[in-house]
């Protein structure tokens, strides 16, 4: 069965001008959001992404644009009791 | 490459090499050294034994979670040359077994980055499964002396930290990332370092989501000994105090939230987790009043517990977003914005409710 989080809420962006039709965001993505056609990457399915961040940090002309952030209550919760900003640290939670 | 069975570092005359990765010589999963042009390697086994296994189970349950790990560093599966291919990994030891345990038969290197004992998706995420780690490491095992190609096969998981055109800028090897699963691992080297897409997608089955609840459990249990202290204390001068019954409510609650919604997660409705674990909360909260019988005898108590239990079930299930593998950061705060003062408000009026009930105030 498969798994679909909220929809349109993903941050990810992809500006095509900027796009040389590497396949590496296709590569790295683990929800195959991305698809290459004629040399061009393509968001095929935006609810999709998880914001982990694979994409924008493999592009190499900096085309992907996304908020990459742990999609983890605990750590919103620690972040907004702390007022720092929400990190997936498994070091002292529990969780994740 | 030497094939001598043991290293003789400890007598001056034969060998001048020097252990480029540490390890403890009380660890059965390395089993030879190997020398390479830049010291010794330590080869390691692709079987687990029991020792293996039980660390496994432990770090499940969440015992010593965080200390579970090996030195950094280059490893040797089988007889690698300068041609073998070079898988890189993390140095926790749940992930360095799981990947070991699928390379048997092969000849290849393990570089092993410092994720301070975390798996390679979450270090990935933190940044230490990162560029500058692999930089790092590539250089202090002196790795482009080891061998003669330049490729290096990541784990797909790790593509959040390590920025693969960066690392080639700075160290000169390409980077392929290999498939997500270790038991791929085969089939992708088999194929001349090609990934199907079934190879390249996340999976989280029933079976991954399973081996997951135990900690949430643990971490629940933790939580719900101070809940069962406060009852305590409350019984010493309640009206009607708690019994088992209540217990059993309780404990369902957790259950259903930590271990049930998680479990059957993808095939009850709705998207948010915390809407999903209070739907099967308060399914167990009615099944067990309509059991008691309370919607007749304590009507009040019903109320609370319908108010309380479902909430707690909804927490528990929404801190399950982090053990997820396909919730985006976005999407949790949205959910939360709504969930945590629903589950806020119902939980304090559950409470009130309770204890009127308890104390007959």
């Amino acid at each position: 069965m498969k798994h679909r989080y909220l929809k349109n809420v993903a941050t990810l962006n992809l500006a095509s001008e900027k796009c040389i039709g590497c396949g590496r965001c296709a590569e790295v993505c683990p929800h195959r959001v991305f698809s290459i056609n004629e040399r061009k990457a393509q968001i095929v399915d935006k609810d999709l992404c998880m914001e982990c961040g694979a994409c924008a940090k493999n592009c190499p002309t900096n085309a992907i644009t996304v908020d990459p952030g742990v999609g983890c209550a605990a750590a919103v919760i620690i972040g907004w009791l702390t007022g720092s900003e929400p990190s997936c640290d498994c070091s002292s939670a529990e969780g994740c | 490459m030497s094939n001598e069975k043991t290293c003789c570092c400890s007598a001056s005359s034969c060998c001048s090499m020097e252990s480029i990765t540490p390890y403890d010589k009380n660890d059965k999963w390395v089993t030879d050294e190997i020398l390479t042009p830049k010291g010794s390697v330590p080869v390691i086994s692709t079987n687990l034994h029991f020792k293996d296994i039980l660390g496994a189970w432990k770090v499940r349950w969440g015992i010593g979670r965080m200390n579970y790990k090996i030195s950094p560093g280059l490893y040797a599966i089988g007889k690698p040359d300068h041609t073998s291919p070079v898988l890189v990994s993390a140095n926790y030891k749940l992930t360095f077994d799981v990947l070991r345990k699928e390379l048997s038969g092969l000849d290849c290197w393990i570089l092993i980055l410092d994720t301070k004992g975390i798996n390679v998706w979450c270090a990935a995420g933190k940044g230490t499964f990162g560029t500058d780690e692999l930089v790092n490491r590539i250089s202090k095992t002196g790795l482009s002396e080891i061998v003669m190609h330049r490729k290096l096969v990541l784990p797909q998981l790790g593509a959040p930290g390590v920025s693969a055109h960066e690392v080639t800028k700075q160290t000169g090897f390409s980077v392929v990332y290999g498939p997500v699963r270790a038991k791929d691992i085969k089939a992708f080297l088999d194929s001349g370092f090609k990934a199907t897409e079934e190879m390249r997608t996340v999976k989280f089955t029933m079976w991954d989501r399973l081996v997951l609840t135990p900690v949430e459990l643990v971490a629940a249990a933790k939580f719900s000994l101070m809940v069962f202290g406060v009852m305590f204390l409350l019984n010493l001068f309640a009206a009607s105090p708690f019994g088992l019954a209540d217990f059993i409510a309780y404990t369902g609650a957790v259950v259903t939230g930590a271990v049930i919604t998680p479990m059957l997660l993808p095939m009850i409705p709705g998207r948010a987790f915390a809407w999903k674990g209070w739907l099967l909360g308060l399914l167990w909260t009615l099944g067990f009043i309509w059991y008691s019988g309370w919607l007749v005898s304590e009507l009040l108590l019903a109320m609370g517990y319908l108010l309380v239990l479902p909430s707690l079930s909804a927490f528990l299930a929404m801190n399950f977003t982090g053990s997820s593998t396909y919730t985006s950061f976005s999407g949790v705060i949205k959910e939360m914005k709504i969930a945590v003062p629903l589950i806020a408000l119902s939980t304090i009026a559950g409470i009130v409710l309770v204890l009127i009930q308890s104390l007959k105030v």
